[in-house]
């Protein structure tokens, strides 16, 4: 077994006076399409913004690839996707990855690949403020995607996305896995977690549960992982 | 810090601007109104034109970037882009030159414009080199670029932000000793104006006007620059890799 890429030891965060995760502790193995569910507001951006390096932790700590979450060495190897789309509305698609292909040192070869694996490629003159909610999601992921990422932060990638679209990305994921990346994709519908190798079961900042989904089948009895998902809550009630 | 970051960071500015025409316009355009009413209103040949007029032209790059940069600013906090861009190798000082260099190269045309237009056809003149009255004004832009990136960190809003314009501008603009010679002012707007990048922006544009090109006029050269790194290191000091 490889060293995991992401190691978590109790670590806390407070936001605006609440306690928002309070001591997690969890691992997500290297070349792995790990799926972070959990209701919204159970800690999940939170949990991937400290794993990036972007949120104020209040204890605990967090080594990505083998370095402290955040640290220089790590940022040309982290492809980070937030929630909303963060990209610039008054560029193009094709600008934007330029733009973000520059800060990142990548050839513009590197901008046509990642439109092309996003299925954008015959949107890169159209403004971003153009286009809609699902579309200016993927040019969000086609940013991360620059640089070729040895790990993938992906907060709710396929929220709103066709399902023949949603199914592509999947694929997607799983083929940057086998590429030697690791995925940490995060999601508030369950159905998705099928398709991860591994899972994360937050709630309430809390790790309800770290398994495979056949694990998670085989643990609560339960052959649908939504009513796994509320067994598992009841069980720690 | 690294060149090629930077300059992407300037060429996506750039860009931004590109596809919105209308801001280039009232950029270019609102300063040449102003210029015009002013000669209009005070007569070509009047002092009052003739005083106001080489100041005015050097700080309205100054107001128009303060603006255009706090804006800016502010959507890539709220947009998530500044957080993206936290993750990525850019140096924050990266962040702050290109916008200062994309504002800057604005400026440079702002000021050529309504130069030519001012001492061209609107009569408006000046003792002291022209070209060095571009140069003040596009020095005034870049102080404006970095106070407006530094305030921005200050404003959750574009309300806000745009409110911070009359709160950091106006009061600058009326101590700086446009309106009442600084000697005349009482004592502790004196001493509050002092204190005023702005004062030593008008200061400089004034004796270039009177071909004043005295230790003085190094002197407030000297400030306007030092406010400049100091805006920078403050506004760096506002962008934070880690929030809550």
């Amino acid at each position: 077994m490889t060293a995991p890429a992401i190691r978590i030891e109790d670590l806390r965060v407070v936001r605006g006076g609440v306690m928002v995760l309070p001591g997690l502790s969890c691992e997500v193995s290297a070349g792995s399409v790990t799926g972070l569910l959990g209701p919204s507001g159970s800690g999940k951006s939170t949990l991937m913004r400290a794993i990036v390096g972007v949120q104020k932790v209040a204890g605990g700590s967090v080594m990505v690839l083998g370095h402290p979450a955040g640290s220089a060495a790590q940022r040309t190897r982290v492809g980070y996707m937030t929630q909303a789309p963060s990209v610039y509305g008054d560029l193009t698609v094709r600008e934007n990855l330029v733009f973000f292909g520059g800060v990142l040192g990548q050839p513009k070869e590197m901008v046509e690949r990642v439109l092309a694996e996003v299925a954008l490629h015959e949107h890169g003159t159209r403004l971003v403020s153009s286009l809609s909610g699902g579309e200016r999601a993927r040019v969000s992921l086609a940013a991360a995607l620059l640089g070729e990422p040895r790990l993938l932060v992906l907060d709710e990638p396929t929220v709103g996305l066709d399902p023949v679209l949603r199914r592509d990305l999947w694929e997607l994921f799983h083929r940057l896995a086998l590429q030697g990346a690791t995925l940490l994709v995060s999601s508030h519908v369950m159905d998705e977690a099928d398709r991860c190798d591994a899972l994360l079961l937050l709630r309430e900042g809390r790790l309800l549960a770290q398994a495979t989904p056949s694990e998670l089948r085989a643990r609560t009895g339960e052959g649908d992982l939504d009513a796994a998902f509320l067994r598992l809550v009841e069980a720690g009630a | 810090m690294s060149a090629h970051v930077t300059l992407a960071v300037a060429l996506r500015v750039l860009r931004q601007l590109r596809h919105d025409p209308r801001t280039i316009a009232l950029a270019l355009g609102v300063p040449c109104m102003l210029m015009l009413i002013l000669q209009q209103l005070f007569g070509r040949n009047s002092p009052v034109f003739q005083q106001v007029g080489t100041p005015l032209l050097g700080l309205f790059p100054f107001v128009t970037m303060f603006l255009v940069t706090s804006i800016t600013m502010l959507r890539e906090r709220t947009s998530g882009t500044l957080e993206r861009l936290m993750t990525t190798p850019l140096h924050k000082v990266d962040l702050l030159a290109g916008y200062g260099i994309a504002f800057a190269l604005l400026a440079v045309v702002q000021a050529i414009l309504v130069s030519a237009l001012a001492f061209g056809l609107l009569g408006l003149e000046v003792a002291g080199p022209k070209w060095l009255v571009v140069a003040l004004a596009v020095a005034n832009a870049v102080l404006g670029s970095t106070l407006g990136l530094f305030v921005s960190a200050f404003a959750q809003t574009e309300f806000q932000a745009v409110q911070f314009m009359p709160a950091v501008v106006f009061p600058q603009i009326l101590l700086c000793g446009l309106f009442v010679a600084r000697e005349e002012m009482a004592t502790w707007l004196r001493v509050i104006s002092a204190f005023l990048p702005l004062t030593y922006a008008y200061d400089a544009l004034a004796r270039t006007a009177d071909d004043r090109l005295d230790a003085r006029f190094a002197f407030d050269v000297a400030v306007v620059c030092a406010c400049i790194v100091l805006a920078v290191a403050l506004g760096a000091a506002t962008l934070r890799r880690r929030t809550e």
